[in-house]
């Protein structure tokens, strides 16, 4: 081997070395950071995982939005018009926020099957529905569950 | 009529696309100079009627003619003539005829600069921008037509997305795209020296100026881009590995490794394989960009086409692209020689060890953006990949790079001697660690060893690039000697420096941003790292297309008044939705920051106040990149060597062109 090549091997060795050092590294993390979504019927069902943080979708039940004096603290109730789960949040909430809204919210459960948000997204336009959420409901809708409360997204 | 003017040149602009895509490459194959020449007419041709049909759409949307569905859906009487000009590019149709009018104009530029190169190669590359056009040409008449009509015309449009009204905004996307589409340069010319089978210095001496300026055009877009989302958004944030910001970051990073490697590929003859795959691979991950923004198949702030055919096209449309390009790389790649040899420790090296890590970065941003479709695809779930997985991963692997910012431009190329490297460098590296033990030891209240991380690589970025200075100037220490420095050099300096100051703001701004959020009436007042915000009240306050709630916080520092901080809750007129415009005192070392969150009881708001320290050295560091750049392509041996060979060529190339300049 000549000393050229040699110290080609070594380079090309310390490359790969460390792409796959850092890719097995990313992978492994990666797996961690992962964020599932569920519909408010699977968290009811108990599908959600209990000590993971999760996305919980669907729309803001109507008439479910309380505001506890002296603070920053709601309570609001989502659905998937089949089941609902009831979230608490402390903070600002986002200016498309409302009831009947389809929102996003990210946290993990909590005693009682309350969902802990600890951040509520709502989409820049009001047309707008999270897909998730879209896609959740018309699964509702499929099996039959129907209200005048499905506007069309 | 003038929207069917428009909708009639972007016809036109189609056919002259279709005769750029294949009479100079049919020419360039049968050595036809006349065919070839055709490419430079079509190019400014098309130009031409873009410009036209931009026009067009500008005019519909300055005169509100809702009777055109694009401007009724994004434009209002009562909308100012700026953001009514801005609309133009404010959603699908408009942003698309804004691509294709960047690339008419990158075209156009392409034809008229560069007649000192060999004709066949112009002809391929103008053909291979003229393909690209196609392709956007057809998607925007076939599924996205910004001129179609709408009957009967509503009296008044849906207004432009409020988020939107902001200057900022209103440049962000023009500056991106024509970082976006300028990156098609680079592909073009690197497909056409491909067929050729001619990678040699004067193709990547010719390519380097050009992806130099598309990318500095990516990094200002990147950086508005970023500083909007901080202004407009009302949560104080600079980035969110949002799908969309990382669509603009992927093509910036494989775009930053590409003009390192041009560099080494233009004085070296080196790299010439792995150059012309970057620069393949920048223009795929622009396309990717677009397809990720516009098929809306992403959740996000930007994501607006949600009609499937778009997606679709769009997808058909890159793999095509990604797909052909590839094919040729395969079938040339055998016969590319490779360069000069050269040792471990020589420029060459760690310029390649930034490479890798720069495609290493942009390969994990793409599979975290990439992920929630993949899952979703394969019916795994629907899932979102967390914010701290790209934190991670990105302070994983950056810092290495920012290493081998301070050692390569202090190694020679080919080989460096591994003492007088360390003589070199050795005063950076002494303050770097000092300076990291100092915040990253926990001496005082608040160090961190990230904090100690962040600024070492700054001090040894600064201090390393700093020493090249000295090493230059070693012979003769003398004004003179540093105004001869070339500029490109300066460029270099300049940008490696933009990015220790970017460094420095995103480590403060991480490790000491404080933030409150909290309920707020009329008189209350609160502190926040030492200053005392006292909260006036609201008080309501018309503005041209909305009403506001607008807010007074005064922000005192013990007894003296600082700043007064105005934060508004808007809420616009054509549409129900609220917007929170935050009010910013911005400063050298922190921005003050405060964002409205809901009316509550009797004149109380809930309220999101924020201290930033630094926050505004992110984007300083960013536009001191993107100056560093422009001083780079400002550097005479570019002009020099246009000028020696257009002289050389003589009047006879002007002539085939025909004067069409």
């Amino acid at each position: 081997m000549t000393p050229r090549r040699k110290k080609r091997l070594i380079l090309v060795g310390l490359l790969l070395a460390g792409v796959t050092t850092g890719t097995a590294l990313a992978l492994y993390s990666f797996k961690q950071n992962l964020m599932f979504f569920y519909p408010p019927s699977d968290v009811v069902a108990g599908k959600a995982p209990a000590h993971h943080a999760f996305r919980l979708g669907g729309l803001v039940e109507k008439g479910s939005l309380k505001r506890r004096p002296n603070g920053l603290t709601v309570e609001f109730d989502v659905t998937d018009l089949k089941k609902s789960v009831h979230v608490q949040y402390t903070g600002i909430l986002p200016d498309l926020f409302r009831e009947g809204q389809g929102i996003v919210a990210k946290g993990r459960l909590g005693p009682g099957g309350i969902f802990i948000a600890d951040e509520v997204l709502a989409k820049h336009d009001e047309k707008y529905m999270p897909p998730e959420v879209a896609a959740s409901l018309k699964k509702a809708h499929a099996k039959g569950v129907t209200t005048a409360e499905t506007q069309t997204p | 009529m003038i929207p069917e003017l428009g909708h009639f040149a972007l016809i036109l602009t189609l056919c002259l696309a279709l005769i750029q895509a294949t009479v100079p490459l049919a020419g360039a194959f049968r050595g036809n100079l006349a065919w070839m020449a055709v490419g430079r007419s079509t190019a400014f041709g098309q130009f031409v009627f873009l410009l036209l049909a931009f026009g067009c759409l500008t005019y519909a949307f300055v005169t509100s003619d809702f009777s055109v569905a694009y401007v009724a859906e994004n434009s209002n009487t009562r909308l100012p003539l700026i953001y009514r000009i801005s609309a133009v590019w404010g959603a699908h149709e408009g942003s698309l005829l804004l691509w294709v009018t960047l690339l008419g104009a990158w075209s156009a530029a392409v034809a008229a600069f560069s007649r000192s190169l060999p004709p066949a190669m112009v002809a391929r590359a103008l053909a291979v921008m003229g393909m690209v056009s196609i392709g956007f040409l057809l998607f925007m008449l076939l599924t996205s037509n910004p001129f179609e009509r709408l009957f009967p015309a509503p009296p008044e449009g849906r207004d432009l997305n409020p988020l939107l009204q902001d200057p900022g905004l209103a440049m962000h996307p023009p500056l991106l795209y024509m970082g976006y589409v300028g990156m098609s340069v680079a592909f073009s010319f690197a497909l056409s020296a491909m067929i050729g089978g001619k990678l040699d210095a004067a193709w990547a001496r010719w390519s380097r100026p050009w992806t130099t300026i598309a990318w500095v055009f990516l990094t200002l877009g990147i950086t508005l881009g970023s500083w909007w989302s901080y202004n407009e958004l009302g949560w104080g944030g600079w980035w969110f590995w949002d799908p969309v910001e990382n669509a603009s970051f992927m093509p910036w990073l494989a775009g930053t490794a590409l003009i390192h490697s041009l560099a080494v590929t233009e004085k070296r003859g080196a790299f010439k394989n792995w150059t012309v795959l970057l620069a393949l691979f920048a223009f795929s991950l622009s396309l990717l960009g677009t397809f990720l923004v516009r098929s809306g198949v992403l959740v996000s702030v930007h994501a607006f086409a949600t009609d499937p055919s778009r997606g679709i096209f769009i997808l058909v449309f890159l793999l095509i692209v990604v797909g052909s390009s590839l094919a040729v790389y395969a079938w040339r790649a055998p016969r590319i020689r490779g360069g000069g040899s050269f040792d471990l420790l020589s420029r060459e090296s760690f310029l390649l060890g930034g490479n890798v890590l720069l495609v290493v970065i942009a390969v994990l941003v793409l599979l975290g953006t990439l992920a929630p479709l993949i899952y979703d695809a394969l019916g795994w779930g629907k899932i979102s990949v967390g914010f701290p997985w790209f934190n991670r991963m990105f302070s994983i692997f950056s810092p290495l790079l920012f290493v081998l910012l301070g050692l390569a431009p202090n190694s020679r190329w080919k080989h460096m001697d591994g003492g007088q490297l360390l003589r070199r460098i050795w005063i950076a590296g002494a303050a770097a660690l000092i300076t990291g033990l100092i915040f990253g030891l926990p001496f005082f209240h608040g160090a961190s060893p990230l904090v100690g991380l962040g600024l070492a690589l700054a001090v040894w970025i600064t201090l390393a690039n700093l020493a090249t200075l000295l090493d230059r100037m070693k012979h003769k220490r003398s004004l003179g000697a540093l105004l001869r420095q070339p500029a490109s050099y300066y460029g270099m300096l300049l940008a490696h420096l933009g990015t220790a100051v970017a460094i420095v703001g995103v480590t403060l701004v991480s490790a000491y941003s404080v933030e409150k959020d909290l309920r707020m009436d009329p008189g209350d007042s609160t502190t926040l790292a030492g200053y005392r915000f006292e909260f006036e009240g609201a008080k309501p306050r018309p503005g041209p297309n909305y009403l506001a709630q607008h807010g007074i916080i005064r922000v005192y520092r013990g007894d003296r008044q600082v700043a007064v901080l105005e934060p508004e809750k808007r809420t616009y007129l054509s549409q129900t939705r609220p917007m929170t415009e935050a009010g910013i005192d911005v400063g050298f070392t922190r921005d003050l920051y405060a964002s409205l969150g809901e009316p509550l009881s009797k004149g109380a708001w809930s309220m999101r106040l924020y201290y930033k320290p630094f926050v505004r050295w992110i984007w300083g560091g960013g536009v001191f990149i993107a100056l560093g750049g422009l001083l780079a392509v400002a550097d005479r041996r570019y002009r020099m060597a246009v000028a020696r060979r257009t002289a050389a060529a003589g009047g006879g190339v002007l002539k085939t062109a025909g004067g069409k300049a």
